[in-house]
């Protein structure tokens, strides 16, 4: 989330698009509906009406996998209406750059298209460049190369014929849409986005937040209160897991893996420390180099970080075709890897395309398993279709506490670094995970320093025990590593830092070694001051108040700031765009900013506000991602129709997916949309909801839930047993008719749509039922590899 | 501030009806004066400590009570203090209790061995010890020091690694660091899929 979960109480008008927040994230809705009592209009768009469409006021069906249509038609509609704020546009989005000559685009392929490697030469895209190195500009915007010229023209397609056409939504519903969010692109209204699972999970995800996103920039509800683009995370601490780099193409902090070709830590600093002529331009990825090296010290703490940097391993490409999770999962069936540690993961449900997943378990030499309760990835061997005597996997199933039984921090979804204090005692001995991760890192550096081994250095030069307090993991500890401290006496401004102090932000992180930090982000976190994630104190100034932004309630990264961007919430004179509800202020006569810890402390008009990206501005076009600068349509991998209207490119060319697995497309045997979600009650695989007796009770097995229309169709009444099957494979379901799903009309043809919840495993509850991703494909987003979960093709039987 | 036992049964029936209402996301509403209850609350039978939610990212305070006799959880709740959630939780996270008093957590660390029908009950220092050599064999045999280009890249590609967004903060930097000093690269997670 570019902002938080109270600040939704500041919107004007909140679009639901692509999640079920109601029945998925139940608490977010007390500050949805905070802001609907103060007048706020909330806006619902999903396949299927659910509690968030009946707490909505407007509630638009839309066929799963149609939202780019939907979203450029919005992109057209303000554009073509002129409802863009305009000021914000021109002075804070890159609308006024010019695109340099190679940038083309026709039907559905943008230029730079590899055929054979489904992969585009990015460096087509790039901006044209004046005589200082900087993008040309045209504050006219009239330079048919302009970015906001480029949009007019891309999105011309995508007009309300077109998109109703296609996405299944009527005319009707797509006007008040596009006519109510779009009101929000005035000085004084704040709209904002709440997404989740149902815009990622696709081979178009990147490109479905990127469409928002360009909304969002277009109508100025970027760094404001009540605005922004806020992804709605699902776990617990799937924020700080990301931010720590678990994760192929990331380090702690994202920093990116190094690469084969970066033989040095020069070299490796020079590929990621972006370079800007614009004095104007933060361009706050030039601190790379401080943040890198103070990575290295963390980790090899008596070694110079150019020495310790030949000890990280590196990628032969960051490509997430290459080693993202589906490409993990074909390399573990064709029998690459040895072992797999699944920790706090239970891939056997949760992974798509399921037969495949829990079939590469098998070709494993050991598995170790760390988890609350047994499940469908440790008891694999013994899983529907599998003969132990012929698998020859070693697994280890090692239980842990649970989190009320051990203490540390976790990041929720507004990064909120909050801190969580130890209750019970955990049953049986059992331990926490780190201090699991302590004990078996101890054994293999004790193996390594007994018997020797390949390339010893990495391991027992690792700063193992700057994790432990005599011998025992300590989350304190650890904690304070995270934030770093100086490695000797530096003086840095006038002021001498000593030698063990923790460092009190990562303004003050330095290149040479001379400070380590274990994640730059969290710098600050861990202070002089003590432990900022624990802190408690609901004191606010009154301005604060009004916006319930608890500045001194736990910690948030970066630096203690609540709402990214927020630079971008006020005038280029330092005056809030929104008087009414000020987020950042300069305060002349001190020359400081109140409110926020705003995005630098410069004056106001000094620095351009996106101040992670190189050149300051919103990125309205962004030439960085694998699929295109601009987001364009395509079909699901698996979809319904053999053609769209807006060009005849079917699918995203660069998709990942495997030649040698089939794939529905208008395929008679398949003929119903397929989409997965989550209930109230259960949660993620429901590993461990499942095993509660309180839980299942309210929500006992496997479900498939579809229309009147469908179940008449196939004859099937409510509450029988019935058989979804895809491509890959079938489930058993009870039926659940329901008036929630309703036929969709695309392209003149009655579209039918099911979904299933993905909470099952053959383990337990007996008669529960298996996982929903027996049916899902392994075609993934090119970007990111994330599997298109949300939108497949099946059939439904009586069973 | 010291609270009698009068006074922490009406604090502890306001936290209660705001459980009851917890999953219409309604809950208390926020009080004038922010006192810190959770430190107030000091009855004689158990401690209180405060925790955050184990499920979606929303994080929503909790209140868990231990019991001082048996160190086990007799009670989680609703945080009425915390500013996100006011005391107000789902049905899952009203639910916290079950997960850490169940019968269904096995009671030892399990072990199958190649081509077993079962799992059998080892200790966990014996597990450790065979973990750290199936790691070290399959490293050191594997190890890949230069790619088919010939650059050094000194990584381990035959052990991957899948896990956590349910770990902590401190646990997940923790692991990142220690698999990247393994030299695995096949490093993935919840966040990707």
């Amino acid at each position: 989330m570019t902002n938080h979960w109270i600040d939704l109480k500041n919107s004007d008008c909140i679009l639901i698009m692509g999640s079920n927040a109601a029945e998925n994230h139940p608490i977010s809705f007390k500050w949805v509906t905070k802001a609907q009592e103060k007048g706020a209009t909330v806006i619902h768009v999903d396949p299927r009406f659910t509690r968030t469409s009946a707490k909505a006021d407007m509630y638009a069906p839309i066929r799963s996998g149609a939202d780019i249509a939907v979203l450029g038609g919005m992109i057209k509609y303000i554009l073509d209406n002129d409802l863009i704020f305009k000021e914000y546009v021109l002075e804070y989005t890159n609308a006024s750059f010019i695109v340099g000559d190679k940038y083309a685009f026709d039907n559905g392929i943008f230029s730079g298209y590899n055929r054979e490697t489904r992969s585009y030469d990015l460096s087509q895209w790039a901006f044209a460049m004046d005589e200082n190195g900087n993008p040309k500009k045209d504050p006219t915007l009239q330079d048919p190369r302009c970015v906001y010229q480029m949009l007019r023209k891309h999105y011309e397609r995508y007009t309300l014929d077109n998109v109703e056409a296609i996405s299944g939504m009527t005319r009707a519903d797509i006007v008040k849409f596009y006519e109510t969010y779009a009101a929000t692109g005035k000085k004084d209204k704040a709209g904002t986005i709440m997404y989740a699972m149902g815009w990622t999970q696709h081979t178009v995800g990147v490109q479905n937040i990127r469409a928002m996103a360009i909304i969002q920039l277009l109508l100025g509800n970027i760094g404001i209160p009540g605005g922004g683009v806020n992804a709605l995370r699902g776990e617990a601490n799937v924020q700080g897991s990301t931010d720590h780099g678990l994760l192929y193409h990331i380090l702690p902090g994202y920093l990116a893996t190094p690469l084969a070709a970066h033989q040095s830590l020069a070299e490796y600093n020079k590929a990621f420390t972006p370079v800007s002529n614009d004095p104007m331009s933060a361009n706050w990825w030039q601190n790379f180099p401080k943040y890198s090296a103070s990575l290295l010290k963390s980790m090899w703490m008596d070694d110079d970080p150019a020495v310790s940097f030949n000890y990280l391993p590196k990628l032969d490409t960051a490509a997430a075709s290459v080693y993202s999770w589906l490409n993990l999962f074909d390399k573990m069936d064709k029998g690459q890897f040895k072992g797999l540690f699944a920790w706090g993961m239970n891939p056997a449900c949760s992974g798509a395309n399921t037969h495949k997943t829990r079939q590469a378990l098998t070709r494993l030499d050991w598995l170790v398993n760390v988890n609350i309760f047994p499940n469908e990835t440790g008891s694999f061997w013994e899983g529907p279709g599998m003969d132990p005597s012929k698998i020859k996997t070693e697994v280890f199933f090692l239980p842990c506490s649970v989190s009320i039984e051990k203490e540390g921090s976790v990041s929720n979804s507004g990064r909120w670094m909050q801190w969580r204090y130890q209750g019970p005692d955990a049953p049986h001995g059992f331990k926490p995970d780190g201090d699991l991760m302590y004990e078996l890192m101890h054994e293999i550096q004790a193996l390594y320093k007994k018997e020797g081994g390949v390339y010893p250095e990495p391991i027992l030069r690792f700063n193992l025990e700057g994790w432990a307090t005599n011998g025992i993991f300590d989350p304190h500890k650890t904690a304070k590593l995270i934030n770093g401290h100086f490695t000797r006496d530096v003086e840095i401004g006038g002021t001498v830092y000593k030698k063990g102090t923790q460092v009190p932000s990562f303004a003050m992180l330095q290149a040479d070694g001379s400070t380590c930090s274990g994640n730059w982000l969290y710098c600050n976190s861990y202070t002089e001051q003590g432990n900022m994630a624990a802190r408690r104190s609901l004191a606010q100034t009154p301005e604060q108040e009004k916006l319930g932004l608890f500045p001194n309630y736990t910690w948030c990264w970066p630096v203690n700031r609540r709402i990214l961007y927020n630079r971008a919430s006020v005038d280029p004179t330092g005056k809030p765009w929104n008087p009414e509800l000020p987020l950042i202020q300069w305060d002349a006569i001190t020359k400081k900013w109140v409110g926020d810890v705003p995005d630098g402390g410069w004056a106001p008009g000094e620095r351009h506000p996106f101040i992670m990206t190189r050149f300051g501005f919103g990125q309205l076009y962004g030439p960085g991602r694998a699929d295109g600068p601009l987001p364009e349509y395509y079909e699901p991998l698996e979809c319904p129709v053999n053609s769209h209207p807006f060009s005849t490119t079917l699918h995203n060319p660069t998709a990942i997916s495997y030649a040698d697995e089939d794939k529905a497309v208008c395929d008679p045997r398949y003929p119903f949309v397929g989409t997965t979600y989550r209930v109230t009650e259960h949660w993620q695989t429901g590993l461990m909801t499942r095993n509660q007796e309180w839980l299942v009770e309210m929500e006992p097995q496997m479900f498939v839930e579809m229309s009147e229309e469908l179940a008449a169709l196939r004859g099937i009444t409510n509450g029988e047993k019935v058989i979804v099957e895809s491509v890959r494979g079938s489930v058993w379901a009870k039926a659940m008719v329901t008036k929630r799903f309703k036929p969709f009309d695309v392209q003149g043809t009655v579209i039918h749509q099911v979904g299933l919840p993905w909470h099952y495993g053959w383990t337990w509850p007996k008669d529960g039922g298996d996982s929903a991703n027996i049916l899902t494909p392994s075609v993934g987003d090119p970007n990111t590899g994330i599997p298109e979960t949300k939108a497949f093709m099946v059939n439904v039987r009586k069973a | 501030m010291h609270t009698n036992r009068r006074n922490f049964l009406k604090l502890s029936a306001t936290a209660a009806v705001a459980t009851a209402f917890g999953g219409l996301g309604l809950g208390c509403t926020p009080k004038a004066e922010a006192v810190d209850r959770a430190a107030a609350m000091d009855p004689k039978w158990s401690k209180q400590t405060t925790s955050i939610c184990c499920y979606c990212a929303v994080g929503c305070g909790l209140v868990v009570n231990t019991s001082l006799k048996t160190k086990r959880a007799v009670n989680v709740e609703g945080d009425p203090d915390h500013p996100i959630n006011e005391g107000a939780l789902c049905a899952k996270g009203a639910s916290i209790w079950q997960l850490a008093e169940n019968d269904r957590r096995p009671d030892s660390v399990l072990y199958r061995a190649p081509y077993a029908n079962k799992f059998k009950k080892v200790s966990l220092a014996w597990a450790l010890e065979k973990i750290a050599h199936n790691v070290k064999k399959a490293r050191d045999e594997n190890f890949t020091h230069l790619n088919s280009r010939g650059q050094a890249v000194n990584r381990c590609d035959t052990i991957a690694s899948l896990g956590s967004a349910a770990l902590d903060n401190e646990e997940c930097w923790a692991y990142s660091t220690m698999l990247r000093s393994l030299g695995l690269v096949y490093v993935e997670h919840q966040a990707r899929i």
